[in-house]
């Protein structure tokens, strides 16, 4: 089982307890009539896929129930590290 | 190549079978072919086998960064069926199981394909409507699949409890007979003996480093850990990893790799005749020809390329099969593995031309690729040999998820694929 440091708890705690949300820090258009089919296409469904160190979205459903980011290694599933949900990319 | 008989097979057997040479040689990679094939599945291996024999473009590479059929050619569960809602999917699977029918024949080896029947159970109203709107769309394509009442289900499929006290009552079924399993590592290697026979090279612990582009931006050949390789034409058939090699190219795609996890139990004499699926209760089982009940589900959530997944997974897999078939509760499994999907957001593949001209692609069919083996190989060896897409797989081009327009079987075939 993969154990998460939730940053709002402080708290290492089994994968369990936390429901993945896909990639992190892919930002809402701020104005989506302007939008071209291209940007739509990198907004809706492009999508990093790295064999490697991946930024993506956690909620602590089980606990806080709040969202955060993780960068987390996707060949050793091993978590680098965790940090809160505004903070910039790490 | 000794071609399988029953002449080979006595004359074979007076030398007590120690003459039978090896299927297929292992190549070493030579500085130039007319196409090479990136994935030494079952998907890639059939699009060398299909250019070699339908085109005649036989000096073909096929490469592969470890074994051949050592990905998920080598981690499925086997199932083959057809019954998808969409037109443009019931062709393109339905195209698959077509080719699966004389598969053996022509290969000149047995994959071992067992029309069972791939039975979908109903266990609410919403399952029945679905289900029947499914099998009369199959209809009007000329796929095979039928409604059973929870008693003709059970006469197919008698370990099935249809007593309305189960925890999951069987309110009926919807049936493909033509569906049903094959054994996927003689998929594999029956295109590879028979594709290597036609002059292809299949060379294994050979990994894609780069994709070379020219002046024009078209394919000029590969980088490998085993040296450059000139090409015009790449065909790329590497499941989970397809978005690493596209990167290659400078193309982004539109892929997440998720692991997809699978367990067999011990082996025990037949108690099992036809595939069963239930998407409500979120498992499938059938049993294979050694005794094993194959059973799989779901991806685990989270992206990943470690082949392995969260044993949690596994467990509710396991309590699904449980609830469904009680008979099963005391069987001790004997081991679980992972595969790296690609899914795609529509949960329909991607088969066709790239904007890199020269560079073809084959991915995305996330959960359900097995079934579709020689029907991709056959249309990814089409689109690569005419250098344009067949007609039947032409809708699942990657511009859908520009213009919009997508194949949404993720909505239309609920959660098992």
């Amino acid at each position: 089982m993969i154990l998460i440091h939730c940053p709002y708890c402080d708290e290492q705690r089994p994968g369990l307890e936390f429901a993945y949300a896909g990639e992190a820090h892919i930002a809402r258009p701020a104005d989506p009539s302007a939008l071209s089919d291209e940007e739509w296409e990198r907004f809706l469904f492009i999508r990093a896929n790295p064999r490697g160190r991946h930024h993506e979205r956690w909620r602590h459903i089980h606990g806080c129930a709040r969202f955060f980011n993780a960068v987390r290694d996707t060949v050793s599933d091993k978590f680098e590290l965790t940090y809160k949900a505004g903070e910039p990319r790490k | 190549m000794v071609r399988f008989s029953g002449l080979s097979l006595f004359a074979k057997a007076l030398g007590n079978h120690q003459s039978w040479p090896e299927l297929w040689p292992d190549a070493q990679p030579k500085p130039a072919y007319d196409a090479v094939i990136v994935g030494a599945g079952g998907h890639g291996l059939g699009a060398a086998y299909y250019l070699a024999k339908k085109y005649g473009i036989t000096k073909v590479a096929v490469i592969e960064k470890g074994w051949l059929g050592g990905g998920n050619t080598g981690r499925n569960t086997t199932i083959v069926r057809s019954n998808y809602l969409y037109d443009e999917s019931a062709h393109l699977y339905d195209h698959a199981v077509k080719l699966w029918d004389g598969l053996s024949q022509d290969l000149n080896f047995n994959v071992m394909y067992s029309k069972r029947g791939v039975m979908m159970l109903a266990h609410n109203v919403h399952d029945i409507q679905s289900f029947q709107r499914h099998i009369h769309a199959n209809r009007l394509n000329g796929v095979d699949n039928e409604w059973l009442t929870p008693e003709q289900a059970k006469e197919y499929c008698p370990p099935l409890d249809i007593s309305p006290e189960a925890r999951y009552p069987v309110l009926g079924a919807a049936l493909q007979r033509r569906g049903g399993t094959a054994r996927h590592d003689s998929v594999a290697w029956g295109y590879a003996r028979a594709a290597s026979a036609l002059g292809v090279d299949i060379i294994q612990n050979c990994m894609v480093t780069g994709i070379r582009r020219g002046a024009d931006g078209a394919v000029e050949g590969v980088e490998t850990t085993r040296g450059y390789i000139a090409t015009k034409k790449v065909g790329v058939s590497a499941a989970g990893n397809t978005s690493v090699v596209m990167r290659m190219a400078g193309l982004d795609f539109p892929l997440e790799s998720y692991p997809l996890q699978a367990l067999v139990s011990e082996p025990v004499k037949p108690v099992f005749p036809c595939v069963v699926m239930s998407n409500t209760v979120h498992a499938y089982i059938s049993q294979s020809d050694k005794g094993e009940l194959v059973i799989g589900a779901g991806t685990d959530q989270y992206v990943s390329y470690s082949q392995r997944g969260a044993l949690h997974i596994v467990e509710h897999t396991l309590a699904a099969i449980c609830e469904i078939f009680p008979m099963f509760r005391r069987m001790r499994m004997l081991r679980n593995w992972g595969g790296i999907v690609d899914v795609t957001p529509d949960r329909s593949p991607i088969l066709g031309k790239t904007p890199v001209p020269g560079l073809y692609v084959n991915c995305g069919w996330g959960t359900g690729g097995f079934k579709a083996t020689p029907g991709a190989g056959d249309l990814l060896a089409y689109t690569i040999a005419k250098d344009e897409p067949h007609p039947i797989n032409a809708p699942f081009n990657l511009d859908r998820f520009r213009g919009g327009r997508l194949i949404d079987e993720a909505a239309a075939a609920a959660v098992a694929h």
